[in-house]
């Protein structure tokens, strides 16, 4: 296989060199390319612009519930006459608003616009690739994953409103436009746009897999390969197994929808008739969505966990600690992330006994994530920590990752799931563990890869600012959150005062709230300093962080086909900082081993 | 009036923002100009200190949280047999959890101080360890062995309710529909009638099938009660969406699914006159009451209705998202002593379903017969028979 990689190599050289002949044009540069870097832009900036959407309507239901029923002139102005009559959200709205931040925050932003741009970015760059396997098959990627986020900010101006059966549409609910109007145009849209979403994503996912397997340059075995790749690789690999599972469930649920089947429907009586549907089950749904879902945050994650790994190693100019545990964790992680769907679903009415079973293998998965965490702690100490924006939100990872893992032990626990499922305890624990955690991952990558994508460094001071409000209000959205939830509070409720008994938890809404309110708006800083600095940031050298990966020793110049001349050679892991007997405090992958050098295990 | 209050907020943000970076850029005056973008010492210093800072921070939400809304989670006076058990377990797992978080956190914030980049310093290189990582797999492993265990031993004890215990159960049906909760009691004989949304018809809304001798004697109910010291075992059935039956009192849970009965049983403990005495629910009765009367004076300023003062009562809450009026889906739940209990119920057993769809019939029938007085041949009650394959036995 390998002798078949340097082939491949070795045509990207020579095409590369023809390369030269024609000038790409406005379109085949920014619009259809078929190069990775301009490709992961693509993503990142569609995953920004759908992360402003996202966050904006969290920010809209939080005052909502913080103030209920109560009338905002901005309620009015974004929402409309219909949907916020007299400033006043309606509750049919709070849903639609609920469901699609859901939806465009785990999906949109987090899945492709995190792992679509480091995947493309960061794939053919360390690991020594002219581009993509089939740069062609990326471009079709993109492109799907643009239409589906069209399709999703179309189905918000249907008349009947958009999808409002919240992120997991459970039929019936999602399935019978009699019960809730959002299940009208904006749930067709709704699938339409996931079934296209989920298309991009198992291309973009192949094409990963085949290049990480065939297109590694010379010398960069596995055990090379820098934690970002092997995550990459993983989560590209976890996603191929189960995002086809959720386009089946949207098959099935479309079916069910148009053309009269019973998948998931039995035995219904509702606005005054009993309807056809016999036989099928709301269970089998739930299955069918969460063997997708949950290794779903899986797919969220495990990429902002690699972009962690490699930017606190290169900041603390330390090797990562424990690399090859770290890849065990990876795979157990991903392993285990596949069987543990049925703690969403202790109370479903699924048979107890597979309650004790999912008990059992979800409380697993927490000793391959104590081990991540361990090891990054580990990673820090007696470091030389380089406090640069991108360290900063890969500690600040950690630290919400650590605080939000350890209420996973309550939620996969059947027992206690009994009376917290379902509440805001478990909004504040998924919101840490893999919202705030993969968004800082995903910011992380931003403040570190900038230069690498666009040439410019990003305004480090505004990054300081940006991170430090985000985390103090991220745990104060947070922390309070976990109180309310096991006072029994329910999710999803438009306002909580038709039961008096949740009266005393008013203020604490009030408080997340504000802290939400702000830590959104000073997010405005992050969008200034990254469009700014993409036409005005100071000038980048080639290896600002002084990293060791490959992708440091291309040009900053954007070249297609990433180095000129002969690709790079990898003689040596990427985590040699600070090894004694080098001059530098780092040796880049591509260095030769000095005569007598010591190999650790590689 | 509230344009302006965002106006002022939104310029506060601004200041402050800005005031921020002129913080960060303040520190840099003096040192050699460094507009590389790239960290260095001072920026070390600074965040590291603030690493440190933001440890505090953590510490100070925390003791504030558990200060100030630590009253908020249910984690004692549950009402039900099995809710010591499950408030045990989740206090275990609470400690423990704040233990590993206090320590861990410690570590990461404290080494991000301490170990800040400075000129000329140089990191160890330490790239791997086997017994550390073996230690810091097995002690969660075994920590978790433990938490398993008990999980589900009370798991088991939850769930699965043997024969014994089922023939001293009273049975009860939960029926959810949108957006309210409707009860069905088995009647004398404890054995729930048959049931299918087929034979919905008129005040026969739960669908009971009448031709069912279990079913004659059923009857139902808008408030849910339950005798002290007896088991109740609930099946749930949906008529339209998912629901599910959250009683956080009870620590119980369970889905209400369309076209399959789900179920849960447990031992109420507390009648509801028990527990408003209990010191704590007195005392949150009365913190709630005092936020009501501010809110009146509020509302009654605006001219509009003063609140009505709470009582406590135990609450069955709709827990999964059925619709537009999903968050206004409750029913309550009484908890009678045992003599209570059988009163209520001997009020009750006379008004059973059959009975009041035979009224509903008999009604019809005159009214009909009034209406076209030729032909009152045609008045039947045999649509109850209708075309239903196999109704859902409630069992």
């Amino acid at each position: 296989m390998s002798s078949e990689a340097h082939n491949h190599a070795h045509e990207n050289d020579h095409g590369h060199d023809h390369e030269h002949h024609h000038k790409d044009t406005f379109i085949t540069k920014y619009i259809f390319s078929i190069d990775h870097k301009m490709i992961s832009k693509q993503y990142l900036i569609t995953g920004i612009i759908m992360g402003i959407i996202g966050v904006g309507m969290s920010m809209l239901f939080r005052m909502q519930i913080a103030w209920p029923e109560e009338s905002f002139k901005i309620f009015n102005i974004l929402l409309g006459d219909k949907f916020a009559p007299n400033g006043v959200m309606t509750n049919e709205v709070y849903l639609a608003l609920i469901t699609i931040h859901g939806t465009i925050m785990v999906f949109f932003v987090l899945t492709a616009g995190l792992s679509g741009t480091f995947s493309n970015l960061l794939i053919p760059l360390q690991i020594g690739a002219r581009d993509m396997a089939s740069g062609f098959l990326n471009m079709v990627s993109y492109w799907l994953f643009f239409l589906s986020s069209v399709i999703m900010v179309i189905s918000l101006f249907v008349e009947s409103g958009p999808a409002s059966a919240g992120w997991t549409i459970y039929p019936p609910l999602s399935a019978l436009p009699q019960s809730i109007s959002g299940s009208g145009t904006g749930m067709t849209l709704w699938l339409v746009s996931m079934a296209i979403f989920i298309a991009s994503s198992l291309l973009g996912s192949l094409n990963y897999v085949v290049t990480v397997i065939n297109l590694r340059t010379k010398g960069m075995s596995m055990t090379r390969m820098p934690l970002t790749i092997w995550a990459f690789f993983i989560t590209a690999i976890i996603g191929i197994i189960s995002f086809p599972v959720l386009l089946s469930a949207a098959l099935l649920l479309i079916m069910d929808r148009s053309f009269g089947t019973s998948f998931f429907l039995s035995d219904i009586y509702l606005a005054g008739e009993v309807l056809n549907y016999q036989g099928g089950s709301p269970v089998l749904f739930e299955h069918l969505f969460w063997f997708l879902g949950h290794p779903e945050v899986y797919i969220v994650l495990l990429p902002a966990l690699g972009i962690t790994s490699e930017v606190i190693a290169t900041n603390a100019r330390k090797p990562i600690f424990g690399y090859r545990a770290m890849i065990m964790s990876i795979i157990a992680i991903a392993f285990l992330s596949t069987i543990v769907w049925g703690h969403h679903m202790f109370i479903s009415g699924m048979n107890p006994f597979l309650g004790s079973v999912f008990t059992f293998t979800t409380l697993l998965i927490a000793i391959p994530s104590a081990v991540k965490a361990f090891n990054y702690i580990t990673t820090l100490w007696k470091g030389n920590l380089q406090m640069n924006p991108g360290m900063l939100f890969s500690i600040g990872l950690v630290s919400t990752f650590i605080t939000g893992g350890l209420t996973g032990i309550i939620l996969g626990d059947s027992t206690l799931d009994i009376n917290v499922h379902d509440t805001y305890f478990v909004v504040a624990h998924f919101h840490l563990v893999m919202g705030i955690s993969a968004l800082y991952g995903m910011f992380a990558g931003i403040y570190h890869w900038f230069p690498r994508m666009f040439g410019r460094m990003l305004n480090k001071n505004l990054g300081y600012v940006h991170f430090w409000v985000t985390a103090v209000c991220a745990y104060g959205v947070f922390f309070p959150m976990h109180f309310i939830g096991m006072a029994g509070l329910p999710r999803r409720y438009y306002t909580n005062t038709n039961f008096p008994l949740f009266d005393d938890l008013a203020n604490v809404n009030v408080v997340i709230t504000v802290f939400a309110l702000v830590g959104g708006v000073f997010q405005l800083v992050f969008l200034w300093n990254f469009f700014h600095s993409i036409f005005y940031g100071k000038k980048a050298e080639q290896n600002p962080w002084k990293s060791n990966t490959l992708e440091w020793t291309a040009p900053v110049e954007h070249i297609h086909g990433n180095w000129p001349g002969e690709l790079p050679e990898v003689h040596r892991w990427a985590y040699d900082y600070s090894k004694p007997g080098h001059d530098e405090d780092f040796v880049p992958q591509n260095v030769p081993m000095k005569p007598g050098e010591e190999v650790l295990h590689h | 009036m509230t344009t302006f209050l965002i106006l002022i907020v939104v310029a506060l943000l601004a200041i402050a923002l800005w005031q921020l970076t002129k913080i960060f850029d303040l520190t840099q005056v003096g040192s050699r100009v460094n507009d590389t973008q790239v960290a260095d010492d001072n920026d070390n210093k600074v965040n590291g200190y603030l690493m440190f800072a933001f440890l505090v921070f953590i510490y100070i939400t925390t003791i504030y949280c558990v200060w100030n809304y630590g009253h908020f989670p249910l984690l004692s006076d549950s009402a039900s047999e099995h809710g010591p058990l499950v408030d045990n377990l989740m206090i275990i797992s609470l400690v423990l959890i704040f233990i590993v978080q206090t320590i861990t956190q410690a570590l990461l914030h404290y080494f991000a101080f301490k170990y800040r980049g400075r000129e000329g310093q140089k990191a160890l290189y330490f790239a791997d360890n086997n017994k550390l990582e073996v230690i810091w797999s097995s002690i969660p492993a075994v920590v978790l062995a433990g938490l398993i265990l008990y999980g589900l031993y009370a798991w088991n004890n939850i769930m699965f309710v043997d024969k014994e215990q089922e023939q001293d159960a009273i049975i009860i049906e939960l029926y959810a529909k949108q957006f309210g909760w409707e009860a069905r009691y088995a009647g004398t004989d404890n054995v729930l009638g048959k049931a299918n949304v087929r034979y919905i018809e008129g005040v026969n809304n739960l669908g009971v099938d009448l031709s069912d001798p279990n079913a004659q004697d059923d009857f139902a109910s808008t408030e849910l009660h339950l005798p002290k010291g007896k088991r109740v075992i609930f099946k749930m059935r949906s008529q339209d969406v998912l629901h599910s039956a959250y009683m956080p009192h009870f620590r119980a849970q369970m889905n209400c699914v369309p076209g399959m009965v789900t179920t849960f049983s447990f031992i109420p403990t507390l009648t509801t006159t028990e527990m408003r005495e209990r010191p704590a629910i007195v005392e949150k009765v009365a913190n709630i009451n005092a936020i009501r009367a501010k809110n009146s004076e509020k509302l009654v300023a605006k001219g509009e209705a003063a609140l009505e003062p709470y009582t406590f009562d135990y609450l069955l809450l709709c827990n999964k998202i059925c619709g537009a009026s999903h968050y206004n889906m409750q029913m309550k739940i009484v908890v009678d002593t045992p003599e209570d209990f059988n009163k209520w119920m001997k009020e009750k057993q006379s008004k059973t379903i059959a009975a009041a769809v035979k009224v509903a019939a008999a009604e019809a029938a005159a009214t009909e017969a009034q209406a076209a007085k030729p032909d009152t041949t045609s008045v039947t009650t045999t649509k109850d028979t209708t075309l239903v394959a196999h109704s859902t036995e409630v069992k």
